[in-house]
């Protein structure tokens, strides 16, 4: 019987081949994340620290973007705690305020691998499955402990395979693929289930693989991964990761898979997932007129160059409905960086667009957009949970960079296929 | 006499606790007057010690957040019992020591006014008069719960490895 991606990857780690779906396995992670809530963490186990230090010094990445800059003087301290931690421990990967959305950050510094296995205290730690590396969220405890000692037990999980066929006909994008998916297998279809991505996947860029593995925990999967190709290898080249420097792992042809679904690209619609869940997904021409006070372009979804070009393309010349703003939000510095490099940034602030700081901003609520009750935001996020935004009594939509686009331009819900 | 607060399915982690207050609170007395705020504005004022709490399928899904686990620990919640858990939900409540039952049988069988009797050694609940099994944790779990939960059970680890 042949073996999944998940049954590699954590069997490999754990020192046991034949590890099969089910099996709980103690194993040492590449890596662990952590951001802002760092300061929660090393808050637990003071004492701990000072009797057995950290378990590496290499082990820990911690990027700072969750409420950046500090918003209150609370959060500032814990910005200040975790320096002091980064220091006194010699936290070799910390990357402070202003250097990105900490799933973009892992990604271009090169810390996720094919084969590899991240863990982070982050639900969209997920992600990295975008380049064939085995990543999955865990809670603060789980993170503090892994600090300690550096070893975590993962189960093994069931997988869910899901064949793509055909091309994405833009202005459909990969968002609209993975809302799509999540509005069938729904919010907690593939609860403790890995998702593998098979098919025509060479179409698919890096920047598209990114949004479609983030929001795999959407609909509750562990993790989603595709495996890695020529696509993988050239992007993993543009952030200094050498072909000899990991093994890629991907399932096996006869592995066995919980349930299998396909897509067809080229017949999918823009969808829209309306509030208060993300598996509340409809065809965008079925969800009516629906006006909006707030258009949020960005996030760790959406937030690549890619994603600010093409909404870029469609707001070029053109200016944000007067009863609207338009806040975007870049996922990292480099990406912020190249947008300005070749002019997308002024187009979308001569367009109206507000432009905030590589981070996570509103979409946590914290601050930096904050929605009034009664206001309805659409936004290319991964979530829309009541209150998300700061207000339970606003409503969060979730859709594509186009759409959100071309949503701006008339302040109310617009198909992205019908701006010329 | 134990008060059991009933909810739905999909209860997410911005409905156990608001995202907005994340980085500003994480002690239990931070925590405590913002529990549920946009799911239940009332529990956090008639919570007590020994309630339960019952949701339905996908309980805790969202975000890593630690604070709903720690403030339904803190306030004496016996147990959460749904038709099935979010994963890091389910495994933070492993490490805080919170019990976790996953039984549908006895979420639909719930009637008003019932009260549940749960044996964790038997991997038993009982409810209007009608017993159910639930799934017991695998040894390796339960070894973590048994030693008071994960950072008691590292530091064992790591004093055995002598560290």
């Amino acid at each position: 019987m042949g073996k999944t991606f998940a049954e590699k990857v954590l069997g490999r780690k754990a020192g046991k081949d034949d590890a099969v779906a089910g099996e709980i396995l103690f194993l040492k992670p590449d890596h662990l994340l952590t951001h802002d809530n760092t300061a929660a963490i090393i808050g637990k186990i003071g004492p701990e620290l000072e009797r057995f230090g950290v378990a590496r010094t290499d082990l820990s990445v911690i990027v700072l973007d969750h409420v950046i800059p500090a918003a209150s003087e609370k959060t500032a301290t814990n910005h200040q705690q975790i320096r002091e931690f980064v220091n006194t421990f010699g936290i070799e990967h910390f990357h402070d305020v202003g250097a990105g959305i900490c799933h973009q950050v892992v990604l271009e510094k090169g810390l996720a691998k094919p084969g590899g296995v991240i863990v982070g205290s982050d639900s969209h730690t997920c992600s990295y499955g975008a380049v064939g590396c085995f990543a999955t969220g865990v809670d603060r405890t789980e993170a503090a402990a892994l600090m300690l000692r550096g070893i975590t037990w993962l189960k093994v999980p069931e997988t869910i395979k899901i064949n793509l066929t055909g091309k994405l006909q833009p202005p459909v994008s990969a968002k609209d693929l993975i809302l799509t998916i999540i509005g069938d297998i729904g919010a907690g279809g593939a609860a403790y289930k890995a998702v593998e991505f098979h098919g025509d996947i060479g179409g698919l860029s890096m920047e598209e693989r990114f949004t479609i593995a983030n929001m795999g925990v959407e609909m509750g999967a562990k993790v989603a991964a595709f495996p890695a190709d020529d696509v993988t290898r050239e992007f993993l080249i543009s952030v200094g990761v050498s072909d000899g420097s990991y093994e890629a792992l991907w399932a096996e042809p006869d592995a066995t898979y919980e349930r299998e679904r396909t897509y067809d690209l080229s017949t999918l619609e823009p969808v829209v997932a309306h509030p208060h869940e993300v598996d509340n997904v409809r065809p965008l021409v079925d969800s009516g007129e629906i006006e909006f006070q707030q258009f949020l372009l960005g996030t760790c979804t959406n937030g690549r160059l890619s994603d600010l070009m093409e909404a870029a393309a469609i707001l070029d010349g053109k200016k944000v409905a007067a009863s609207a703003r338009l806040l975007v939000l870049p996922a990292s510095r480099g990406v912020f960086e190249a947008a300005i490099e070749n002019g997308t940034i002024t187009t979308l602030s001569r367009a109206g667009g507000i432009v905030l700081p590589p981070g996570c901003g509103p979409c946590l609520g914290a601050h930096q957009g904050v929605l009034a009750p009664g206001e309805k935001c659409l936004s290319t996020a991964n979530r829309n949970f009541k209150g998300r935004m700061g207000c339970k009594d606003a409503e969060i939509y979730l859709a594509s960079p186009a759409t959100v686009a071309a949503s701006a331009l008339t302040g109310k819900l617009t198909d992205p296929r019908e701006v010329k | 006499m134990m008060t059991v607060f009933q909810y739905g399915d999909d209860i997410n982690t911005d409905m156990l606790f608001p995202g907005k207050y994340t980085y500003t609170c994480s002690t239990a007395e931070e925590i405590l007057p913002h529990l549920l705020e946009d799911l239940d504005p009332e529990f956090a004022g008639s919570v007590k010690e020994g309630d339960l709490l019952l949701g339905g399928s996908n309980f805790g899904c969202g975000s890593s957040r630690e604070q709903p686990v720690l403030g339904l620990k803190a306030v004496g919640i016996e147990a959460v019992v749904a038709k099935s858990f979010a994963r890091i939900f389910f495994r933070a409540a492993i490490n805080q020591g919170l019990l976790l039952v996953e039984c549908p049988e006895a979420v639909a069988a719930f009637e008003p006014g019932d009260e549940y009797i749960i044996d964790i050694e038997a991997g038993t609940i009982r409810v209007g008069g009608k017993q159910f099994a639930f799934p017991r944790l695998p040894n390796e779990v339960l070894a973590i719960r048994e030693a008071g939960g994960l950072l008691a059970w590292t530091t064992r680890q790591l004093e055995e490895e002598g560290r």
